[in-house]
């Protein structure tokens, strides 16, 4: 079964960094901070590999939208295992208004050029948390949906996805192909080697731009201003439940 | 020939000295890197020693195309491929390796060592022909740094493996010896260790006593003695040991020892490893003592030729200096992170640390001394890369200044912390027992600075005497054009315009603060040549602190440098860098001011003799030589 399986990887500010708010509120500080692959996005593409080395999937491609810098993103899925992957280069400053709509509608016409089985992706970007793209990008192409999977089973056309809900674990069938958006247990993403970067060196990288692909990735939305969430004011104790409901009633609460 | 008569017995005498045994130096320049893509086109004309700065301010010579511009030798492609294996090995420190664990067991956790092997950690340096990755001199500075943040006993384990272990097979195996040890090595599979040191051979390293005796049919060598202090003594498989070949044309008494290098492997029998020695760091790092007994050596194991021992060694350990500079980057950065974090929060008699200046002084200190350190380390590393070769003094330099610079870092890191830093659950004081031996191994720094000294004096020597050589002859032969630039000179003043005008603006009064004290360094170094001649070999207490004088002008050089193209970018610390660079320059200043006046002031060489006599009564005593104030 030639299943190909496309995987998102979104360059992010990386999660350790401590992100500070740019003076005129426009966004967050992004010039000379340090960047690396969203870490479900990670999971997403070791979920590819792992499918690939178990001889379901034939071929992995990793694919980022963003600026130049995004193909550093896209050198360590190939280290990790990937076979290619695709660039969709959006320069600065038009990569900061990019939104899961656009990022979806690239995903859905490469997934038709490419012939792919199968679109995984990470549930959320860790800089925006927007949970969109794998939903929009299944809704684009009329594919069933496995979003939360910390799961996945291919049953010949089909594939088991079990997912992490509030109430647990729900276990769903979808027939193939699909969409899969990957939460924190589906598993644990391997180091890249210095030996398979150093193979990944060799492979390839395609660049395209939106245009190429007849996409429009205008904003829908517009960022009004970026600020500090407010300092947490101090808690005051008491000594009781009356004066608890007291404290209450008084602030308006109750 | 031209026959030249003495004029002057000064100068007589530094002709004398330019030409003794030259101890340390013969040619024990860097080996050089093979051309590589990943290089940017090497400059040719900056390469040799002519250009190097550190020697040309001995000889009044202001250099700076080594150092203006701050070299980046590193392309696109190279600097992508370091980001990715930060990004592993990052990680790997994270989340598998446990320093602390390492240091109470005193032994390393071979399930995390044996990830470090996956992901390519003991196989860096070697050539991707040979099965390792080939990454050049700037490209594993930037990737020990990462290490040296998180465990300076590790970093010990695998630089002796790679950096001075099996760094001697790269730079100096035939390719059969590469072809056979290298891929093994690389992969880990087995362990390198470089064995030098013995108990009565340290700094001295031609002291050797084991010896290996070419054996009658000429095709084994016999290898008797022992070493001590070998890190990765007890697991290392292939040793490259240095020993001594005994060479008598006849059976006279006088057998010359011919210093040489041999690749020895465990398996060849006869080669016990003692147990690992309890040390004050680096603990989980495996240190013992090697016993050589007839251990059969094939003569195809030799490494560069019989004899070549010496600069097999020194050119080894050269090579491996900017590498602890890198780890000393690395381990200041977290010092400076520790200690910043600490004044911003701690609070004392009202106030925030960060808001008394003690604590500003010595958090400025730090900043400065990291921003030094790590100028060193991309310095000498990128000009490794591009192709200099002479880099001797400069690597002696910034193993010296780094290696120095960060023990007192970490010790004002621990003052700032106050009791918290003596805590062992903040790992500092783990660092501080690790980082000492830095400051003794791989060239002791007193060593070291009498290297420096020497080695730059002796050049003044000798360019004194050519030029002596050169007027004699122009005098006896009036026709000859005299346009050589070191006639016209003369004892002059050093040119520091090309400086002046390579400095960003900003920096220009701080580059004419430095132009002036190598102007006095200059001085100072041609007095004690004319004052002392050859004995200047012995004058320690002087030859110390025209290294220390050395040592700073080199790195407020190389200081500058950074700042400038930082200011020249625009970098968005360029503000902040100049605000370092323009600060450790007139602290450097006054320490050379400091140094040099303390060679000239007569109260000084007072003070140098009663330091000797000082010793001496005490040695001669065997003991304290005072009364106890209350008499017993």
């Amino acid at each position: 079964m030639a299943l190909r399986v496309l995987v998102g990887c979104k360059r992010v500010i990386d999660y350790a960094v401590k992100v500070r708010v740019k003076p005129d509120k426009t966004g967050v500080v992004t010039d000379g901070v340090k960047h690396s692959i969203n870490p479900f996005d990670e999971i997403a593409i070791e979920e590819a590999v792992r499918l690939k080395e178990k001889k379901i999937a034939s071929e992995v491609v990793a694919i980022s939208c963003g600026p130049k810098q995004c193909q550093e993103t896209l050198r360590t899925a190939l280290a990790m295992g990937a076979d290619r992957a695709i660039h969709v280069e959006v320069p600065e400053p038009q990569s900061h208004t990019l939104e899961p709509l656009g990022v979806a509608k690239i995903f859905s016409k490469l997934a038709k050029e490419e012939d792919a089985g199968l679109i995984i992706v990470g549930k959320q970007a860790i800089d925006d948390d927007c949970n969109q793209t794998g939903q929009i990008t299944a809704a684009l192409l009329d594919w069933p949906q496995g979003t939360f999977a910390s799961e996945i089973t291919v049953e010949g056309e089909h594939m088991k996805v079990i997912r992490e809900i509030d109430g647990g674990l729900e276990t769903i069938k979808v027939k193939m192909p699909a969409v899969v958006s990957a939460d924190l247990r589906l598993n644990e993403p391997r180091y890249a080697t210095l030996p398979n970067i150093m193979k990944a060196k060799k492979k390839k990288i395609d660049v395209k731009t939106p245009a190429d692909l007849g996409v429009d990735i205008a904003p829908r939305t517009e960022v009004l201003s970026v600020e500090d969430p407010p300092v947490r004011q101090a808690g005051s104790k008491v000594e009781d439940v009356t004066e608890l409901v007291g404290k209450l009633k008084s602030h308006g609460f109750v | 020939m031209l026959k030249w008569r003495l004029n002057s017995s000064q100068l007589y005498r530094c002709y004398r000295y330019a030409t003794i045994n030259r101890y340390f130096l013969t040619s024990t320049g860097v080996k050089s890197v093979q051309p590589t893509p990943s290089v940017k086109p090497r400059q040719s004309s900056i390469l040799g020693p002519e250009h190097s700065f550190a020697l040309g301010i001995f000889n009044n010579k202001i250099n700076i195309k080594q150092i203006f511009p701050f070299p980046d030798a590193l392309n696109d492609e190279s600097k992508d491929t370091v980001k990715l294996v930060l990004n592993s090995f990052g990680r790997y420190f994270d989340q598998v390796h446990d320093a602390e664990r390492n240091d109470v067991n005193e032994s390393l956790d071979q399930d995390a060592f044996q990830t470090f092997k996956q992901l390519g950690g003991l196989g860096l340096l070697a050539p991707e022909e040979y099965g390792g990755f080939g990454l050049l001199r700037t490209q594993y500075a930037r990737l020990i740094e990462l290490f040296g943040s998180h465990d300076l006993s590790f970093s010990i384990t695998i630089g002796a493996h790679q950096s001075i272990g099996y760094k001697g097979i790269i730079l100096f195996g035939t390719e059969q010896q590469k072809q056979k040890y290298l891929p093994l090595l690389s992969s880990g599979e087995k362990v390198a260790a470089f064995c030098l040191t013995e108990p009565t051979a340290g700094s001295d390293a031609n002291s050797v006593k084991t010896t290996a005796v070419l054996d009658d049919d000429g095709k084994h060598y016999t290898l008797n003695g022992n070493k001590i202090w070998i890190t990765n003594g007890g697991l290392a498989d292939v040793m490259v040991v240095f020993a001594q070949v005994p060479r008598s044309k006849d059976d006279s008494e006088h057998t010359r020892n011919a210093l040489t290098a041999f690749i020895v492997e465990r398996d060849f029998g006869g080669l016990t490893s003692g147990p690992p020695e309890k040390k004050m760091g680096l603990k989980s790092s495996n240190t013992t003592s090697l016993y050589f007994d007839n251990v059969k050596i094939p003569v195809e194991n030799v490494l560069g030729k019989e004899g070549e021992g010496f600069k097999v060694a020194m050119n080894i350990l050269n090579n491996g200096r900017f590498a602890l500079s890198a780890l000393m980057t690395g381990f200041t950065r977290m010092l400076l992170s520790k200690a910043i974090q600490h004044v911003n929060q701690r609070q004392q008699f009202g106030h925030k640390l960060i808001q008394f200046q003690s604590i500003q002084e010595k958090i400025a200190d730090m900043a400065m001394s990291h921003y030094a350190i790590e100028t060193m380390a991309f310095l000498v590393s990128n000009n490794m890369d591009r192709g200099i070769e002479n880099l001797q003094l400069e690597a002696a330099i910034g193993k010296i200044f780094t290696t120095e610079t960060a023990w007192n870092c970490c010790d004002e890191c621990i003052q700032i912390l106050g009791g918290a830093g003596f805590m062992r659950d903040n790992h500092i004081e783990r660092f501080m027992r690790d980082v000492r031996v830095y400051r003794i191994f791989e060239g002791a720094t007193d060593t070291l600075k009498q290297f420096i000294a020497s080695t730059g004096i002796r050049s003044a020597a000798k360019m004194m005497t050519q030029r002596h050589l050169a007027m004699k002859q122009s005098q006896s032969n009036s026709a000859i054009l005299m346009d050589d630039d070191s006639l016209n000179h003369s004892a002059s003043l050093p040119n520091g315009d090309e400086l002046l005008e390579e400095v960003a603006s900003p920096l220009r009064h701080s580059a004419l603060k430095l132009v002036q004290q190598i102007e006095d360094f200059g001085s100072v170094v041609e007095h004690l040549l004319f004052k002392y001649g050859k004995s200047i070999a012995n004058q320690q207490f002087l030859l110390t602190r025209i290294a220390n004088a050395s040592i700073d002008l080199y790195v407020m050089a190389a200081v500058l440098s950074r700042a400038t193209s930082a200011i020249n970018e625009q970098l968005p610390t360029a503000d902040h860098e100049q605000l370092l660079a323009t600060t450790f320059v007139a602290k450097g200043c006054e320490r050379v001011k400091g140094n040099l006046t303390s060679i000239m002031n007569p109260e000084s060489l007072k003070s140098f003799d009663a330091f000797s006599q000082i010793a001496n009564e005490v040695s001669r005593n065997e003991d304290i030589s005072t009364t106890r104030p209350i008499g017993f």
